[in-house]
């Protein structure tokens, strides 16, 4: 169900092999063991779901042989998405003159739709997903940061669900920008609900929302300095003592990939 | 001698220098006010406030009582909840998330794990009684959290009794709980996979001892409040917020019901099973706190119903999910300190199956990878749409998890509600939107 061959797998090759899991120690073993179900799709850039507890191309699985976090990618999908997928977005292209230019690639992954959309055109894209009749998702239900750390310059994701009632859909929009320029419209004039979301997503990751009416620290202290949900943010804690044993903080413990 | 116009005229006697002072300037200075314009004055209400509901400051423009302008400040309680998950494994998850919203533990917990399972594909492997006792489990905790809903706001409105009755109730649920899992709150009892711990027999009979007493009890409560002069006079016609600004603003669960849209996740995306089971979504037209009481009260009577429907399709049969790289938690035991491995299973793996031991520690210490990819699950809090963001990078950790919290959400809409009426009424409906700021601080 996974594609192991090199070739197809281009994240694993373009690193050092010190950077490969198992300390890029080869070993040629079919990987055997542990698959957890998972759908049969799995993005290219993952090696995740096989092996003895996803360990591969080793018999190290000590969590101390410079494990590395894999990268999160998924390439996009093709026509037909299936279920009211091509109905959504066949309503968008239609409502929306130039959708190409505006949607990066679309993906359809485990019965969910997400439209990567150019920053600089996630304002217009949430309003006619609003206003066309045809679509209706009336409700933006939640707005929230990822970073992927590692990944490419544009590390800094924002991820939109939006809810239709009428029709009773959901559709995730996301849209990527980077650290240097992290620039994104607010939809808070489409959806007002959005208002503190992306504050806390402002707060969580620097992203800075264009055109908020407000956009100010809301769960951190105002003088905070820093990004905390940033993967490079660190986790802060100090040592425990337990029975005569120290326990590091969680982030100093022994990393498992 | 200099004169100076600013200062007091000044004369040389023979005791010494005389000044003669005038209350010239005070005059102009009162004149020059315009008594009516320069009214307004602004008050800092919490976040150490009982009427507050927890750590919420708000910042109040009064133009005598009538407020003119309002901002809520929240991020009091803000743990870092969201960051601390990610350093631990997907099943450790579900102790941080149960400590959200302290109100609804089942909630949280159900909906990381639902988000979780998405993840790993496996919904459809989920045991029909994991998925029952879920639903028992979120039902039971619904009403709990109507009821400390109904005390708190009684007491804000100064329904003294409400409050002993409304906690008295709880109480009695938090017993049915600690029953079952051991815990009282924050129970981390619904486990990506299933649910930790079988429903005893003896938790069995008080729930249907519950049922039989709640129903009652309910009828007291209405005859205490509804036809009382001052609680009606403090809750109809009090912060009004119709579908189009819920909507508008995001406000989800009874809010949005109040105002007269039947929009329940329960019925309109089922989940754990909710759309073989008979209940109705209850709305008013009232759109205020007085439409807000009525709704959550006749929730808590369809969460009966519920209750009552789960208890008789509760089948015996296993509460995990039957892959064992994933069910770890499904050996545990209620002892006399709370949940653990049960004695059978440490005397498995510690005397009998090496592998078992491996396997149980490579499970306890790393846990069970996830295949990349991000899901969003949405199911229906007691306080509206709690959803779960997840994300995973195909490691044993949640590479980021995000809460939409119906408390965080709701009380956006508070200015909305506030601004334009009296003092009082922003508690009526700050308290109607049921705020929890351990869920909206997370």
């Amino acid at each position: 169900m996974v594609t192991t061959s090199p070739d197809k797998d281009p994240v694993t090759d373009a690193q050092a092999p010190s950077a490969k899991p198992g300390g890029g120690v080869p070993v040629q073993a079919t990987p055997v063991g542990a698959t957890t179900g998972a759908p049969a799709e799995l993005p290219p850039s993952s090696v995740a779901g096989r092996g003895m507890f996803g360990i591969s191309g080793s018999g190290d699985t000590s969590g101390f042989g410079g494990l590395v976090r894999r990268r999160v990618g998924a390439g996009g999908s093709e026509r037909p998405y299936g279920g009211y997928f091509d109905e959504v977005y066949d309503a968008l292209e239609e409502a929306f003159p130039g959708l190409d230019d505006a949607i990066e690639k679309v993906v359809v992954d485990r019965g969910e739709l997400t439209l990567h959309v150019k920053a600089e055109r996630i304002l217009d894209v949430a309003r006619t997903m609003r206003d066309e009749e045809s679509l209706r998702f009336e409700l933006c239900s939640s707005v929230s940061g990822v970073d992927y750390l590692g990944s490419d310059e544009r590390r800094l994701h924002v991820t939109y669900h939006l809810t239709s009632m009428t029709y009773r859909r959901r559709v995730r929009l996301e849209v990527a920008v980077g650290t240097e320029h992290p620039h994104v419209p607010s939809v808070a004039p489409v959806y007002p609900t959005a208002d503190w979301q992306e504050r806390e997503t402002y707060d969580m990751f620097g992203i800075i929302f264009d055109g908020h009416p407000g956009l100010t620290r809301i769960l951190m202290p105002d003088d905070w300095e820093g990004y905390p949900q940033r993967k490079d943010y660190p986790l802060g804690g100090v040592p425990v003592e337990y029975k005569g044993a120290e326990i590091p903080p969680p982030d100093r413990r022994r990393s498992y990939q | 001698m200099t004169t100076n116009p600013s200062y007091a005229p000044e004369r040389e006697t023979s005791e010494g220098k005389v000044f003669t002072v005038t209350g010239g300037d005070w005059d102009t200075v009162v004149n020059g006010t315009d008594p009516v314009s320069d009214e307004r004055i602004i008050v800092n209400m919490g976040p150490q406030h009982p009427s507050t509901h927890g750590v919420l400051r708000l910042i109040l423009e009064l133009e005598g009582e009538t407020v003119r302008e309002m901002r809520s400040v929240v991020g009091y309680l803000h743990t870092g909840i969201e960051k601390s998950i990610e350093y631990r494994n997907w099943t450790q998850g579900t102790t941080f998330v149960t400590r959200m919203d302290y109100l609804s533990p089942i909630f949280n917990e159900t909906a990381y794990s639902l988000a979780v399972e998405k993840l790993l594909g496996i919904e459809d492997q989920i045991t029909e009684r994991a998925s029952t006792i879920r639903v028992l489990m979120m039902e039971l905790n619904r009403i709990s959290s109507h009821l400390v809903w109904l005390a708190t706001t009684g007491m804000e409105l100064g329904a003294i009794s409400i409050m002993l009755y409304g906690f008295r109730e709880r109480e009695y649920i938090l017993e049915i709980f600690e029953m079952i899992t051991g815990l009282r709150m924050n129970m981390a009892y619904v486990r990506p996979g299933g649910v930790a711990q079988d429903v005893p027999d003896s938790a069995v009979k008080k729930i249907q001892e519950f049922l039989v007493m709640m129903p009652k009890r309910l009828k007291e409560y209405e005859d205490l409040l509804s036809g009382q002069p001052i609680w009606t006079e403090r809750t109809q016609g009090v912060a009004v917020l119709d579908v189009t600004a819920c909507v508008a603003l995001g406000v989800t669960g009874p809010v949005l019901r109040s105002a007269g849209l039947p929009w329940d996740l329960r019925k309109t995306e089922p989940y754990c099973g909710y759309e073989n089971y008979e209940f109705d979504v209850p709305t008013s037209n009232d759109a205020d706190v007085w439409g807000r009481y009525q709704v959550r009260l006749a929730e808590i009577r369809e969460s009966l119903k519920l209750v009552e429907q789960a208890l008789d399709k509760l089948r015996p049969g296993p509460i995990m999910v039957a892959d064992k790289k994933i069910a770890w938690p499904a050996q545990l035991a209620l002892g006399v300190d709370g949940l653990g491995n049960s004695l059978e299973h440490v005397a498995k793996i510690m005397g009998q199956s090496m592998e078992s031991l491996i396997h149980h520690f490579k499970l306890v210490t790393e846990g069970f990878r996830v295949p990349p990819g991000q899901v969003y699950v949405a199911i229906e809090g007691p306080r509206g749409e709690l959803g779960a963001h997840a994300v995973s990078d195909g490691g044993t950790r949640p590479y980021r998890v995000h809460f939409r919290e119906p408390s965080f959400v709701n009380l956006q809409a508070l200015p909305a509600m506030a601004e334009g009426g009296l003092i009082a009424d922003v508690i009526a409906g700050g308290a109607s939107l049921d705020p929890v700021m351990g869920g909206c601080d997370r």
